[in-house]
């Protein structure tokens, strides 16, 4: 048995890694809850959002707020980005049959990951954490970097707000009438299509978000889009496909499954966190926290 | 009098001259085409025929890699029982992967088959003892052509080529015979029923069809003929890695099944020839053949969703149709 220390050091590298799948997942599982389209392109976004951030901070120079104004600019852009995506190509896509839909988006996978290569190449791109966050503090005998810990309590936040917004407001009571109607909602007055496309801007805008946030902990490199987008998958499945909490449970598990499994059993911990997928899905096919489809 | 040509005939016969008539690297060409064709087409028997989508068809094809690789590089046993195998145990994969994956609709059969080849994949990725990990298993060796000398002293014309055009004859016959039977199958009264599924699965219940048991048998016989093209593949690539089984090369099959036509035979075998031509000739232009693939696959969808089979066959209708106008 390893020492607690060390257990709740890897514990919370669980919930850090969490927080930024729970970021992506989200995206992916609001698109599918309303959409009703997996969206393979969703972890291209995420990693487009990376090299945004990346050619921002390239762009503004070194800072105090360099590195935030970046992570919101990439944001922005990919929100804009996915805005354009969905008015061009996606809304052709919609009542569609699935395979159409899936190589739909896998095709905007091998498009959009290619255009990235032609504008960054392949060398790996890397950003430093942000001034004020660069230190790190114990807990336990865990030693702690300020940036996880500001990942740990901003993970929540935005999945409050995002939560808020989906449950008090005007905007979110659509989304969710959406999700179980369509057709009703747009006999009652609604611009269906409109709704559409702020779904898809606003899930763009985490997927983008979370890229840009996790490139001071991870390298920006091509193919970070395919592994992560299979990860997505495990934690919307675990969670509920269109289930919210659903989601951030999902992202929870997964978390702490990869990286107490890589404690406990080094070979099998991938393996692990998609035996836990097939599982899920033959126990209950629509996860933990969400409703069959009708 | 279209319909009386053996077209499929002609063509595999006019396959045996590729190593005679052309260079080495088109026989090459040639061998990744047929194998990918097979491929191919016992994906198609799923999605084509039943109407299951699955995301997860490269484990199979993986699963056969790696049983063939082992049975000869590691316990040298001969191709002729390596081969076999190969189908056996991916069918034997299939039965049981399957046996869950039938019990879902829709999205969720994609997403579980998805999750079965990903756990494929992390096996063959971290069990070093037995696929060798990360590193794949290189210099996997060729089955043994030393009969062919013998066969030679009295056949002289089957002599004189390179280990290579040897293994290309072989795998020809075999995916030759694979093909034929899947043919067979296809227009059973099996695989008619396969198709009836497709239309109306609940109507098939019905009349008293057991179609989840129908289902699994098509998951299992289209997993075995890809676990098959899987063994020719790893001889042919002289190597079986772990990304074989990854999820990417699932959709790349996906895409050659949908260029090349679903639901009609030989639709997916003139999709691998046309993307395994295409990329060989832009590859030479270009290193972003993901971003031609990619626009292909858009205006495939959005222009051609019948493929190129597809499209032809309508095209053919057309001027059938003006000529009897006329």
């Amino acid at each position: 048995m390893p020492d607690l220390s060390f257990v709740f050091a890897q514990s919370l590298s669980g919930l850090t890694a969490a927080m930024f799948l729970f970021l992506i997942a989200a995206g992916l599982s609001l698109i599918f809850g309303v959409l009703r389209v997996l969206n393979f392109a969703h972890g291209t976004f995420y990693m487009l959002g990376a090299y945004s951030a990346y050619q921002f901070v390239q762009w503004l120079g070194p800072g105090p707020g360099t590195f935030w104004v970046a992570a919101l600019g990439a944001a922005l852009a990919i929100a804009a980005l996915g805005g354009v995506v969905e008015r061009l190509l996606f809304r052709h896509l919609y009542g569609k049959e699935e395979l159409y839909q899936l190589l739909f988006t896998y095709a905007l996978v091998l498009i959009l990951s290619d255009v990235a290569k032609i504008i960054w190449g392949t060398q790996q791109k890397s950003l430093s954490r942000p001034p004020g966050l660069t230190g790190s503090f114990s807990l336990f005998g865990a030693t702690i970097p300020f940036y996880n810990l500001f990942i740990l309590l901003l993970g929540p936040a935005i999945a409050l707000a995002f939560w808020f917004v989906l449950q008090r407001t005007r905007m979110g009571r659509f989304i969710r009438a959406a999700a179980l109607d369509r057709e009703t909602l747009g006999a009652l007055g609604v611009n269906v299509d409109a709704l559409y496309m702020w779904v898809f801007v606003l899930a763009s805008f985490l997927g983008g978000l979370g890229g840009a946030l996790i490139s001071p902990m991870r390298a920006i490199v091509p193919g970070m889009d395919t592994e992560v987008i299979v990860e997505a998958f495990v934690v919307v499945v675990i969670g509920g496909l269109g289930s919210f909490w659903g989601t951030f449970l999902g992202a929870i598990i997964y978390g702490q499954v990869l990286s107490f499994g890589i404690l406990f059993f080094p070979r099998f911990s991938i393996f692990s966190v998609f035996a836990l997928m097939a599982a899920v899905l033959i126990v209950r096919p629509w996860g933990l926290l969400g409703r069959p489809l009708r | 009098m279209m319909r009386r040509v053996p077209w499929a005939l002609l063509v595999f016969l006019a396959a045996f001259s590729v190593p005679a008539l052309a260079s080495r690297f088109y026989t090459f060409l040639a061998n990744d085409v047929i194998i990918w064709a097979l491929f191919a087409t016992s994906l198609n028997l799923l999605v084509g025929y039943t109407g299951l989508v699955s995301f997860g068809h490269a484990a199979y094809f993986g699963i056969g890699a790696y049983t063939t690789g082992i049975l000869m590089k590691k316990l040298g046993l001969p191709f002729l029982l390596a081969f076999p195998a190969a189908g056996v145990f991916a069918g034997a994969c299939a039965l049981v992967f399957g046996f869950f994956c039938v019990r879902l609709t829709r999205i969720y059969f994609a997403m579980l088959t998805l999750a079965f080849a990903q756990i494929v994949w992390a096996i063959c990725f971290k069990w070093n003892e037995v696929t060798g990990g990360e590193q794949g298993m290189p210099e996997i060796p060729y089955p043994s052509f030393d009969w062919v000398d013998r066969v030679a002293t009295i056949l002289p014309f089957v002599g004189g080529y390179r280990t290579s055009d040897y293994y290309y004859f072989t795998s020809l016959i075999l995916v030759g015979v694979c093909l034929w039977l899947l043919r067979r199958i296809v227009h059973s009264p099996f695989g008619r029923m396969l198709t009836t599924i497709r239309e109306n699965a609940e109507r098939a219940e019905f009349i008293g069809v057991n179609v989840r048991r129908y289902e699994l048998a098509a998951f299992v016989l289209a997993g075995g003929f890809a676990g098959l093209a899987g063994g020719i593949f790893g001889i042919f690539n002289r190597g079986v890695f772990p990304d074989f089984a990854y999820w990417t090369k699932s959709s790349e099959v996906l895409i050659m099944t949908l260029l090349g036509g679903m639901g009609t035979f030989y639709g997916p075998a003139v999709g691998a020839l046309v993307l395994l031509w295409l990329n060989q000739q832009i590859v030479s232009y270009t290193e972003y053949w993901p971003l031609v693939l990619g626009v292909i696959l858009v205006l495939l969808l959005f222009v051609f969703p019948g493929g190129i089979v597809g499209a032809l066959s309508d095209l053919w209708r057309r001027l059938d149709r003006r000529r009897r106008h006329a």
